[in-house]
């Protein structure tokens, strides 16, 4: 419909438009033409489309049941050659100047013969496959951004900044945590900051490491050391945030002492190899995921404490969740934007985004300061010896069915 | 109206006062469209294995002549439509007629809805390659002879579907005291207890029909996951699908 609530005989019909062309959004385009079929139009706006892909150095965590999601799309085969499996993981508690880190959490194996529990992939390679994958699938990606919508019982109309009007069933947020869709739609947050902020950057060591990735617990904050192909990690440094910004701009050499005292000797020698980056961490979960005809996706749903890894795999879950509850509908003749069907996706994902939104922010309270005394308690009296290996089942927990209703794609499962 | 022997006037009453609220997923009909999904996904299963189709096709029903009795306002027909069957939709309530043409329209649907009863269908000969009764026969007068005039529409390779509630101390407790007083999912009075049947009286009925009963499945509601599902508990809600005895 137009704004005067009569259809609008100039807009494009399309079944569903996704705001935001980044990890979660391709992906569910992909996803969508897996359960709708190929001649659902699907189409996605994102203004970086067709730019060259220069500013993400991060590398995410990809547990193993997304890896699983990407498969069952055809992307990770494009992808694994970049990835590192995560074969071991080892957490210590810790202060900086520490000689002996206390080692109280270990954890390895395969979630089945020959599948790790996570790889450790650099998102530019991820968005390139996501990328040639929607070309190939004759996604609709128009390097622009959604500028505003209107909902209603029917469907969405959808204004892009590139002129068109679209007419869709259902249209979804995937524009990340700052998501300007969600404001549009009226939805708000419960957030807050930690005053935390993550130094990210990559760095080449002297000795393989294994595939073992390393977590110590820093009165600041976590510091993560994830294993990359070759002599390489990924690292994401946890600091107060006004540190954090004193931190990236010390000399090179001083960097380089702070970098040395966290990372250990290990390794042997370890160099930086990308300029570091702060990004200030958080936490919001929408008080909504779903609208009229409208959905929240991954960053714009939710933002978690990266202290687990988890953020892109709460995305990706989040797709597979919504990919299965719209096919579903589909499949029996249903309409798949009605509000039983966005609720069911609702339902299936916001008690497990609360809990892991609790998870995380309770280790991460619970690590960072500097009280010896609840050193020793949480170490001891706590009994977190006995519950951290659940940090393990956060990796694990839809590949190897941990939890109750799993969606398909995480099982590996077509649409 | 005119005189029926399958027809309940005051039946066809209560449902022709729904109107609009046939389409409101939070109205009236709430239970029906929470069940929808899970039915129609029971009834695509069966058509797709009696038949051979492709079930993973968005069009699983292509090419099927389906007759669904007791449309109302379409909720069981669009969807029907939508997998790819050429729908005719029979119900004698005017008002739900003019609901479920409507509806059609306005989704751009062909669905070729008759106001009328499955009996004057009959008369004149139609014939269906599926004939649903889902949700109805509880509705009407005299079970036998409805069934009878069903199944003389249904063709000898085709299928019959219906789908009702036990008549049990859990459907009482349910249907009538939970459902219907207490949950407020039906209006009031929609569903009256004593009208239920048995799958015993409606595998006799339907053999009493010339049809022999190929599947017995129950839908029981799952509280945890706020969603129905298809289970072997007949207790409550259950389907029969039936065939042309040779």
């Amino acid at each position: 419909m137009g704004r005067d609530g009569r259809p609008d005989a100039a807009a494009t019909k399309a079944d569903v438009v996704i705001a935001g062309g980044g990890l979660a959004g391709l992906s569910l385009a992909l996803a969508l033409k897996d359960g709708l079929g190929a001649d659902a139009a699907i189409t996605v706006y994102d203004p970086g489309f067709g730019r060259p892909l220069t500013g993400d150095r991060r590398c995410s965590a990809i547990a193993a049941g997304a890896r699983r999601l990407l498969t069952v799309l055809g992307v990770w085969d494009q992808v694994a050659d970049d990835a590192q499996p995560m074969t071991t993981m080892i957490v210590t508690d810790s202060r900086t100047r520490d000689v002996a880190r206390p080692v109280f959490l270990t954890f390895d194996g395969d979630v089945e013969p020959g599948e790790p529990f996570a790889y450790m992939v650099p998102n530019a390679t991820l968005q390139r496959a996501l990328t040639l994958a929607s070309e190939r699938a004759g996604i609709d990606m128009r390097a622009a951004t959604v500028a505003d919508f209107t909902a209603d019982r029917a469907g969405v109309t959808v204004m892009g900044s590139d002129g068109a009007t679209l007419r869709a069933g259902l249209l979804v947020a995937c524009d990340g945590a700052k998501s300007r869709l969600r404001s549009l739609a009226g939805i708000t947050t419960t957030s807050w900051g930690y005053n935390q902020s993550a130094i990210t950057f990559t760095v080449e060591h002297e000795r393989p490491h294994e595939g073992r990735a390393e977590e110590h617990f820093l009165p600041a904050g976590p510091f993560a050391t994830l294993p990359l192909p070759g002599n390489r990690a990924s690292i994401v440094w946890t600091e107060r945030t006004p540190d954090a910004q004193r931190m990236v701009e010390l000399p090179d050499y001083r960097f380089q002492e702070e970098l040395e005292q966290r990372f250990g000797h290990a390794l042997g020698w370890v160099k930086v190899e990308t300029r570091p980056q702060v990004y200030p961490l958080g936490f919001a979960m929408a008080r909504s995921f779903i609208g009229e005809r409208f959905a929240l996706v991954g960053d714009a749903a939710h933002l978690i404490h990266p202290i687990a890894g988890q953020g892109l795999n709460m995305g990706l879950r989040d797709v597979a969740a919504l990919a299965e509850a719209m096919t579903d509908a589909a499949r029996v003749g249903l309409d798949f934007a009605s509000p039983q069907v966005l609720e069911r996706y609702q339902r299936w994902r916001r008690f497990d985004t609360f809990a892991m939104g609790v998870a995380t922010d309770t280790l991460n309270k619970l690590f960072s300061n500097q009280s010896d005394a609840l050193r020793l308690v949480r170490d001891v009296g706590l009994g977190l010896v006995d519950r951290l290996p659940r940090l393990k089942g956060l990796f694990i927990r839809d590949a190897a069915g941990l939890t109750g209703a799993v969606p398909k794609l995480l099982r590996g499962e077509a649409l | 109206m005119q005189a029926n022997a399958t027809i309940d006037p005051s039946e066809v009453a209560r449902f022709d006062a729904l109107g609009a609220e046939w389409w409101d997923p939070k109205g009236k009909m709430a239970p029906l469209h929470a069940i929808n999904p899970v039915r129609l996904g029971f009834v695509r299963d069966v058509l797709v294995r009696h038949f051979g189709h492709d079930g993973r096709a968005l069009r699983p029903l292509k090419g099927l002549r389906i007759l669904d009795i007791g449309c109302g306002g379409g909720l069981l027909s669009e969807p029907l439509a939508r997998m790819g069957a050429h729908v005719v939709g029979v119900d004698p309530a005017p008002g739900n007629i003019e609901v479920a043409k409507a509806h059609a329209a306005e989704g751009g649907l062909d669905i070729d809805y008759r106001q009328g009863t499955a009996e004057e269908l009959a008369d004149a000969g139609e014939r269906f390659d599926v004939v649903l009764a889902l949700e109805v026969v509880e509705h009407v007068a005299d079970v036998g002879l409805f069934l009878r005039r069903a199944g003389e529409m249904v063709n000898p390779n085709g299928v019959m579907v219906v789908s009702t509630l036990n008549r049990t101390p859990k459907s009482f407790a349910l249907a009538i005291v939970g459902a219907e007083y207490i949950l407020r999912w039906l209006p009031r009075g929609t569903h009256r207890w004593d009208k239920f049947i048995t799958p015993d009286e409606l595998e006799a009925s339907l053999a009493a029909a010339g049809f022999q009963v190929s599947e017995l499945a129950g839908m029981v509601f799952d509280p945890l996951r706020g969603e129905w599902r298809i289970a072997a508990d007949t207790d409550v809600n259950y389907f029969q699908v039936a065939t042309p005895a040779r």
